[in-house]
């Protein structure tokens, strides 16, 4: 704190922190509110408990207790919350900021180092912030001769389309952002924009290191796009279904691990390879080609390429769990009531306290069970980075085409056996009737 | 015809093809340092076509300091805490050949418990440095893990040249006439015990690196050099020994008390990057054996040097004394002209001499190959300037 200006008041600095915020309440009230209620009169509002959802009824569940459970409910089955917030978008990115800084700190704990250990006081746990600022407080540095358009612009499209692959996903039933009936088909064929992307971004870059970087990611990304789609095909024929809810419902017996664990290592594999993760990050390889289709970005482009990246980290291991680890089955641990005997108690507040209403055994039990099993995912792919070098392009090229390609089709065969066998699958003699 | 002169002409024709090539925009120029994560203090400009390797061009000298002409302004005495800027992780190898060099000239014999300590501080060097090495051969291929491990555990060495020099790195300890000042009173135990820790450790690189498979895939037949090739190239140190050739300075020129020292020389016949990576590293294993061995022999008291004037005059004429350092063979040729100051002072570095390698190696193999084959060579790009 040496650099402090010798001017430095504190009645002054309190002051303009008062007058800021008198002068933000000014703004609020006289400019914002008028405007949010003009527009509000033309909007048509919808019908909570039997009434209008007014402004003023929305402001009223702050202060009486019996209105908030019934707003909170309809809040949280609206398209936009499922999309934006649970189990859409900040979710995923909650998910994926805690996936980051599990990361720091466990391969810092593999390489005899501390991590993250000075912002937020207890073991770093702030350091994100403190990057996500830095981040953005840094300058975006766009290449002479750059594409401007594409290279503004595709960070954003990696995010969106990450966003994307993450709205597919459901974690329990019923809760997905959006419920596809050819689900998996659209997961894949999202992902198929990832190399497009990428290939854009190097070129609009302008520079060599970006397009070898961008063209490895594109050969990679090629490669193990088949042996991704032929590993997850057994799960398919299973549920009889392309729709990840059914897939994930027909584990309800066992997990599809046990009839097909090559399948799942294979998925594995493939899905570190699609997320350029350690050993398949070649396009992002440092000691060749300084960063990889990355080397141009600065500021919240990397930012937000990371952020892309991890969202994908989190939706490939959610899919990793729908469709080999039972999806969200797990024992039932938490009990039928938040406090017993309160849905049958007089006490309003008492109800209100065990979110009568809000609070399903079996929707909590299944999140639960989903964000585990994800995590569990997450943290075997973050911990092969610790353990393996980088791989070599033609080595890659020949893993995805040829063994892994091969070794898809070895346990759809016996998959295809069990079924025709009439053991497994729709109907079969271990099946839910 | 052997291999390299058929890579010579290969070379050759690829580089015609090159200028022939150039107007359609097929190869493309990729600078790879001074600025780029993969190299350090030195730059090799590489030619690709597709993801082949087709020429490279070597450019030295950004860190010249001009070492071999500063020592024609300083005295015998003086030289020694410049000498050793070069490698700094090695600094008891480069002043050690400097200092037999001086010795030499001037006739005099060190004590026998300094040359046991020169030894000692020799092979803990030549620890440090190969672990330095090796956290850099690791993160080139992407092991973040190799990285960090080699990185910390050199501190038990550090730790140890501290107490016996009292620098981490650049010990100024060897001077002519023997070593600085006698080891400290515990220093066998603490030494003893360090060295048996370090040996554990070495067992889990084993397990996470070398017999890593993913590893193993990047680096077996990546980058040969063959056993005729390398002799005519010139390579020394673990290049030459990666490539068959059971060649040691300690073992056929040995320097003060190495004659006495039993060790074995490693060399594999692979020639490969592998074989490359792997020979430092059973070096560091053999140092072991060898501290542990000169700690056993060495003489409980006496000299450690041998009293000379601060500003002594060598008598007209020449010596030349080589060591085995890290990288190889590290030699000095000195000329005096009866002055306090020599006359010439020309350094041979084993980084320079490997480097040679590198264009031979790199033609034909791939991009991916370039860190693998690059780092295998066990080159020091400060060194290498002087």
């Amino acid at each position: 704190m040496g650099a402090l200006n010798p001017d430095f008041r504190f009645g002054n600095f309190v002051g303009s922190i008062v007058q800021l915020v008198l002068f933000i309440l000014a703004f609020v009230t006289l400019l914002v509110l008028p405007i949010i209620f003009f527009v509000l009169f033309f909007v048509p509002l919808p019908v909570v408990d039997g009434q209008v959802l007014t402004p003023y009824l929305f402001f009223s569940m702050m202060v009486d207790p019996s209105r908030t459970i019934p707003v909170i409910q309809f809040l949280i089955h609206t398209d936009l919350f499922r999309a934006a917030v649970f189990p859409g978008f900040a979710f995923a990115a909650l998910i994926a900021a805690s996936t980051i800084f599990l990361e720091r700190k466990l391969l810092a704990k593999m390489q005899l180092r501390v991590g993250p250990l000075y912002a937020g006081k207890i073991e770093g746990i702030f350091q994100l912030l403190a990057d996500g600022l830095k981040l953005i407080s840094k300058e975006i540095i766009v290449p002479s001769g750059a594409d401007k358009v594409i290279f503004w612009l595709a960070p954003i499209m990696f995010v969106s389309t990450s966003a994307a692959v993450v709205a597919l996903i459901p974690v329990a039933p019923g809760w997905v952002a959006a419920d596809v009936d050819v689900g998996l088909i659209a997961v894949f064929a999202i992902l198929g924009f990832f190399p497009l992307i990428i290939l854009l971004f190097s070129w609009a870059s302008n520079s060599k290191y970006p397009f070898i970087g961008g063209l490895r990611a594109l050969h990679q990304m090629v490669a193990f796009e088949i042996p991704f789609l032929l590993s997850a095909l057994p799960a398919v024929i299973f549920a009889g279904s392309l729709n990840l809810s059914n897939i994930a419902l027909s584990q309800n017996l066992f997990w599809n691990i046990l009839v097909m664990p090559v399948n799942a290592f294979v998925f594995f594999i493939s899905s570190l390879a699609e997320l350029e993760r350690v050993p398949f990050d070649l396009p992002e390889a440092e000691s060749e080609i300084v960063a990889g289709w990355l080397t141009e970005t600065s500021g919240m482009i990397f930012g937000l390429i990371q952020l892309g990246n991890y969202l994908k980290l989190y939706a490939l291991a959610g899919l990793f769990v729908l469709l080999f680890l039972g999806g969200w089955y797990g024992p039932q641990i938490f009990p039928p009531e938040l406090i017993p005997g309160a849905s049958t108690s007089d006490v309003s507040l008492l109800r209100l306290v065990a979110l009568e209403g809000l609070y399903n055994p079996v929707t909590i039990n299944s999140i639960f069970w989903f964000t585990v099993k994800t995590f569990v995912v997450i943290l075997l792919m973050l911990i092969t980075r610790g353990i393996n070098p980088r791989i070599r392009i033609d080595i890659l090229l020949h893993t995805g085409w040829y063994k892994m390609i091969v070794l898809t089709f070895i346990n759809l065969f016996v998959v295809l056996t069990l079924i025709y066998g009439g053991i497994l699958g729709p109907g079969g003699l271990i099946s839910v009737k | 015809m052997s291999s390299l002169d058929e890579k010579i002409e290969e070379a050759k024709k690829l580089s015609m093809h090159i200028v022939k090539e150039s107007e359609d925009d097929k190869l493309m120029t990729l600078s790879v340092g001074p600025q780029h994560p993969g190299t350090g203090h030195f730059r090799f400009i590489i030619k690709l076509d597709g993801d082949y390797i087709v020429n490279v061009n070597l450019d030295l000298g950004y860190v010249h300091r001009g070492e071999e002409k500063m020592c024609e302004y300083r005295n015998y005495f003086t030289n020694i805490p410049h000498l050793e800027r070069p490698v700094i992780h090695d600094s008891a190898n480069i002043t050690y050949s400097y200092s037999l060099a001086v010795e030499d000239l001037i006739g005099i014999t060190v004590p026998r418990r300094g040359q046991f300590l020169r030894a000692l501080t020799s092979e803990l060097d030549r620890i440090n440095y190969t672990l330095y090495w090796l956290a850099i051969y690791g993160i080139f291929l992407g092991h973040s893990t190799m990285f960090m491990w080699p990185a910390a555990d050199r501190e038990l060495v550090l730790d140890l040249l501290e107490r016996l020099t009292g620098h981490r790195i650049t010990h100024a300890f060897n001077i002519p006439g023997g070593v600085r000042n006698d080891m400290p009173n515990n220093f066998k135990e603490k030494c003893l015990s360090q060295i048996n820790y370090l040996e554990k450790r070495l067992k889990e690189y084993e397990h996470i690196f070398y017999n890593n498979p993913l590893f193993r895939q990047r680096t077996e037949g990546v980058g040969i050099l063959s056993k005729e090739d390398a002799i005519k190239l010139g390579v020394t140190g673990s290049v030459l020994r990666a490539s068959g050739v059971p060649y040691d300075i300690r073992k056929v020129e040995p320097y003060d008390i190495y004659n006495e020292i039993d060790f074995n020389v490693q060399y594999m016949k692979t020639c490969d990057s592998f074989a490359r990576a792997y020979i430092p590293f059973l070096d560091v294993r053999e140092s072991c054996h060898i501290i542990r061995e000169l700690l056993d022999k060495m003489p409980e008291s006496g000299d450690v040097r041998e009293k000379l004037l601060s500003n002594i005059k060598g008598p007209p004429g020449e010596s030349f004394k080589r060591v085995e350092s890290g990288r190889g063979a590290l030699s000095y040729h000195l000329v005096s002209d009866g002055t306090s100051r020599p006359y010439r002072v020309k350094i041979s570095t084993g980084s320079f001499r490997n480097i040679i390698a590198l264009p031979f190696l790199l033609v034909g193999s791939k991009l991916g190959d370039m860190p693998a084959i690059y780092w295998s060579l066990n080159y020091w790009p400060i060194e290498a300037d002087r």
